[in-house]
């Protein structure tokens, strides 16, 4: 047993400890990431990188502390830690990549191409939806008839403009990245925080989009008129949800 | 467009709007009529397998010419969508990105006070 070698392990596995428990419960339960939604978002995947990148590195440290002059061996646990991560990513990505081109399948047959706006769909249906399906070049924006009866001119300009922010920032990376985070580590209930957080932000990131042509009262009219008003669901990440709609008393 | 899967959908749009199966002819003369211009019937057949394997369209063989069939009404897909973009599910916010969901009372009653 090589003791300073342990000590450096074990303190590469409180700093694991760390980016996995307290780090993401004070972020999640803080103010600031509403006023600044690009930097938390920022922090979180620095959070998570760093987080597993420390739990190979700390396994690595404690299996060559404790069985000194096998360095090949006592890397196996390591390796095997960062395969499994690396597996999760790459099996949750293709799975939602399935997801989504089944779902845009059926939407080009349901649905009439956009005569004057590029890679947008209009569904005939008199529900006011308006979604998009962001899978990097071969993106799809979906407006309903609904939507445009629903809407006038300056809120379906808010609305488009966030949903080009979600198709032109990528946020489907964010989100899946962090949804295999949470499928790959289910005892973490950190990770489901996590995920619920990057999900409101990136709403957060496209609001912000939509207000730099639209004044918020417009936004908040949309919101208004495509939001389905129902009873409080008391889902987690509850608190970030209501940050979504209060900033933008401007 | 006259593309593919233009194609497809004005293939799908004339079964689901038939009450019976049709042959690819009975395909063919009804989107030429309702698009102005000719269509060769091996198109027709290429893009009635295509639909065939993505389990759209249901192949009758058992009579020639065969008849085509959809499988599954418009409405019925149509709320299949619909079902996908509007309930709330775990996997909903990596496979598409709304611009909004559900609003609660507060949240609107908040929005509402905001526009004076």
């Amino acid at each position: 047993m090589d003791i300073p070698a342990l000590s450096s392990a074990v303190a590469l596995a409180f700093v694991a400890i760390f980016l996995a428990w307290p780090a993401p419960i004070v972020l999640s339960r803080a103010a600031w990431p509403a006023r600044a939604p690009a930097r938390a978002l920022i922090l979180w995947q620095i959070i998570a990188l760093a987080g597993g990148f420390s739990m190979i590195g700390a396994l690595w440290l404690i299996f060559d502390a404790v069985f000194p002059g096998h360095p090949w061996l006592s890397g196996v646990p390591a390796a095997a830690l960062a395969i499994y991560l690396l597996a999760h990513l790459v099996i949750t990505v293709s799975r939602f990549e399935r997801q989504r081109r089944r779902h845009l399948q059926l939407l080009l047959l349901l649905s009439e191409p956009d005569p004057t706006r590029k890679r947008t769909v209009v569904l005939d249906d008199s529900a006011p939806v308006a979604y998009c399906l962001p899978r990097g070049v071969g993106s799809v924006t979906v407006l309903s008839k609904g939507l445009f009866d629903a809407l006038d001119e300056d809120e379906l300009a808010a609305v488009i403009a966030h949903e080009r922010a979600h198709v032109e920032q990528r946020h489907e990376v964010l989100l899946v990245s962090f949804k295999a985070w949470r499928s790959a580590l289910p005892w973490f209930p950190i990770a489901a925080r996590a995920e619920g957080e990057v999900e409101v932000l990136v709403e957060m990131l496209a609001d912000d989009h939509a207000r730099r042509t639209q004044p918020d009262a417009v936004l908040a009219r949309a919101i208004l008129q495509v939001g389905r008003v129902q009873a409080e669901s008391g889902a987690a990440g509850r608190s970030r949800q209501m940050d979504r709609f209060r900033r933008l008393a401007g | 467009m006259g593309s593919l899967g233009d194609l497809e959908r004005g293939v799908m749009d004339v079964l689901w709007d038939a009450d019976h199966p049709l042959t690819a002819y009975d395909i063919k003369d009804a989107i030429e009529a309702s698009r102005g211009r000719e269509l060769a019937a091996t198109t027709v057949l290429t893009v009635l397998s295509r639909l065939e394997k993505k389990g759209l369209v249901d192949p009758d063989k058992s009579v020639r010419p065969h008849r085509y069939a959809a499988i599954g009404s418009r409405a019925e897909h149509q709320a299949e969508l619909m079902h996908e973009v509007l309930v709330d599910s775990g996997d909903r916010s990596a496979v598409l990105a709304r611009f909004v969901g559900g609003v609660s009372d507060e949240d609107a009653a908040f929005l509402r006070s905001l526009l004076g």
